[in-house]
């Protein structure tokens, strides 16, 4: 059990951590989400008594860590896949950290066998893939056989069948009543390996509760509109019928439309109302992806802009149809306002909960459509998290 | 809490493990030695071009040790290696999340690592002495005359204090890099340059390597050395201060700091 009441941590003026307040509890894989600069290693390193809190406390098992007796029977940590001496062969670092806790070295060639190392146990680990640097980094953890493991992004460079060992070990320690906290910034994977999520953005706590419920809470269901691609018009129309009637429209880049806001029903009943046939009328539930994306979009630290490769593009040739024309590839303003980028490209949050601040992700097109405005209906002034 | 002989075994498996703790322990015995013995030579040729002073404080013993001068640079490259590449390789995160314990764990490795290199620093002063006797020929002097066993055992200590001494500079400043940068100049040049500057030498002859080579002189200010305030012992004492000075920083450092 890990428990961390009231934990922040700050960098001179940067505050990395703010009151934080959570358990990880035995018997399930808890997951530890946030985008890149979050604050997730941060509170790793302060859990393991790495980095002293500014304020409040963690604890494990009631102790502070540096209190921990024999700390390595009882706490395994993958931190840093590359905080290993490179002249030093994976077995002998293993080994110098088992004879820090009694661990005969019996158990050292034996864990060097549970994340698939043997082979190379003899070799430097200068050498090693990032990969096998996390299979070292995974051992070391597992070496004293503690109840309480923490993995920070154990999965990076891991390839697919080394990604499902990784999922399934977790599994496998959780089941047997251990404490495993998994720090990642895909949600993909959290997805498939957690049961309960700890979600932060910007060092400060956004969500903590069971995966199912954290889905139902953050998505929002949308349904897919596709109209016959032979009447364009017909798109139009039926856009502006259904965000008459309070739903909310986006479109998706292949020209289908994504409703939220309107019970599939209804947007039928719609659509025949309008005289509009419908090529595809389709329910889709947000994936955990969206909902981790809608959470955290506020609380983005580092946000990759277009690359409009402006200096690079060769000034438009006229008689040179296509390559470098301004504008090439991309559609004219659309009708209905283009989901842009990442940000709008999710459903929007279920009225009244859970806005997110300004749109972040640049200007959302200021279509001429005036009814179909992409903002939720969400009091714009809502900018707590921006305003940090 | 993890207990100290666990510790001090994990420590001797990770320096014995790497080939940086071979490389600079056999080259600080090596160079030592090699010069020790060509400089003897040298002076045994040279004798009577020496000046009346220098005739007259002739110092066998300090003359095999001549190589200290450069044999000490792979000591403290050994001593800032032992500390420093826990930082740079950033083991140091793991050793500490096994060690919580910072006071164990700084003061197993310094005990480990400063066992090693005063083990290897009186191999290397008996060695030195033994051969530069043996090349001065008739101005030799022996283990057993006044004072002698005491250089060549100081000689040893001193080797051993002058690694103990990097690996606390290098645990309070973090970096094998910026150790090494401060630590190779200071002693190859700055207490070199300096103790030859009037007035300037009044401070150097308080420096670490200044003070603690008294012990190695037999003949009190040999080969017309400045007199010094202190005597030999007093000089390895001085020495022994920075030691505690640098190791005591080297604490509070891995203490206050976050890993």
């Amino acid at each position: 059990m890990i428990e961390a009441v009231g934990l922040t941590k700050r960098y001179g003026a940067k505050t990395a951590v703010y009151n934080l307040s959570f358990q990880v509890r035995p018997g399930v894989v808890t997951g530890f989400l946030g985008p890149n600069g979050s604050g997730k290693s941060t509170t790793m390193r302060m859990i393991l008594g790495l980095d002293r809190p500014t304020a409040g406390r963690v604890t494990i098992g009631g102790h502070p860590f540096r209190q921990l007796p024999n700390a390595p029977r009882q706490v395994g940590a993958l931190l840093d896949a590359k905080a290993v001496h490179g002249g030093r062969s994976a077995r002998n670092h293993l080994l110098s950290l088992a004879q820090l806790a009694g661990i005969p070295a019996r158990r050292v060639d034996e864990v060097l066998g549970v994340v698939g190392l043997q082979d190379v146990a003899k070799r430097r680990s200068k050498g090693f893939s990032l990969g096998m640097g996390q299979r070292l980094g995974i051992a070391a953890a597992l070496l004293g056989d503690p109840q309480v493991l923490l993995f920070d992004e154990p999965v990076n460079g891991l390839d697919p069948e080394g990604i499902l060992w990784v999922r399934n070990l977790m599994k496998k320690l959780a089941a047997e009543g251990r404490t495993v906290f998994v720090s990642s910034h895909l949600m993909s994977e959290m997805a498939l390996t957690a049961d309960h999520l700890i979600v932060i953005g910007r060092g400060q706590l956004l969500s903590d509760m069971p995966v199912k419920q954290f889905i139902s809470a953050n998505s929002a269901d949308f349904a897919r509109v596709r109209t016959p691609e032979t009447e364009p018009g017909l798109r139009e129309k039926l856009s502006g019928v259904l965000t008459e009637a309070g739903g909310q429209v986006l479109s998706e880049p292949d020209g289908a439309l994504r409703v939220t806001g309107l019970p599939l029903p209804r947007i039928s009943d719609l659509a025949h109302g309008a005289d509009v046939r419908l090529w595809e009328l389709s329910p889709h539930q947000a994936s955990l992806e969206e909902a981790y994306m809608r959470l955290t979009q506020g609380a983005v630290d580092y946000r990759s802009t277009d690359d409009k490769l402006a200096h690079l593009q060769a000034p438009p040739q006229p008689g040179q149809p296509g390559y470098g024309m301004p504008g090439h590839g991309m559609p004219q303003p659309p009708v209905a306002p283009d989901a842009p980028g990442q940000g709008g490209w999710y459903a929007p949050p279920p009225p009244g909960q859970n806005p997110p601040g300004p749109n972040p992700y640049g200007q959302a097109p200021a279509g001429p459509n005036p009814y179909a405005a992409p903002q939720p209906p969400a009091a714009p002034s809502d900018t707590t998290e921006d305003a940090r | 809490m993890a207990a100290v002989p666990a510790v001090l075994r994990s420590e001797w498996t990770k320096i014995r493990t790497v080939s940086s703790t071979v490389w600079t322990l056999a080259c600080a015995l090596i160079v030592t030695v090699a010069m020790g013995a060509a400089l003897s030579a040298v002076l045994k040729s040279t004798f009577n071009d020496l000046g009346e002073v220098e005739r007259a404080t002739f110092d066998p013993t300090f003359v095999s040790f001549s190589g200290m001068v450069l044999g000490q640079l792979a000591m403290v490259v050994f001593g800032v290696l032992v500390v420093g590449t826990e930082y740079s390789s950033g083991m140091i995160r793991t050793s500490l999340a096994a060690v919580p314990q910072r006071a164990t764990f700084l003061f197993s490795k310094v005990a480990v690592a400063g066992a090693l290199a005063l083990g290897v620093g009186l191999v290397t002063s008996f060695l030195s002495f033994f051969l530069g006797q043996a090349l001065l020929g008739e101005h030799r002097t022996t283990i057993g005359a006044d004072n002698v066993l005491r250089a060549v055992v100081g000689g040893g200590l001193y080797m051993g204090l002058i690694a103990i001494f990097s690996m606390g500079v290098a645990a309070m400043l973090r970096s094998s890099m910026l150790s090494l940068g401060i630590l190779v100049p200071f002693f190859f040049l700055i207490s070199q340059i300096l103790s030859a500057v009037p007035k300037a030498k009044e401070v150097a002859r308080y420096f670490p390597d200044q003070a603690g080579a008294k012990i190695m002189q037999v003949v009190p200010d040999a080969m017309g050395s400045d007199k010094a305030p202190y005597g030999p012992w007093g000089g390895l004492g001085i020495m022994l201060v920075w030691v505690v000075a640098s190791l005591l920083g080297g604490y509070l450092v891995l203490k206050r700091r976050d890993a």
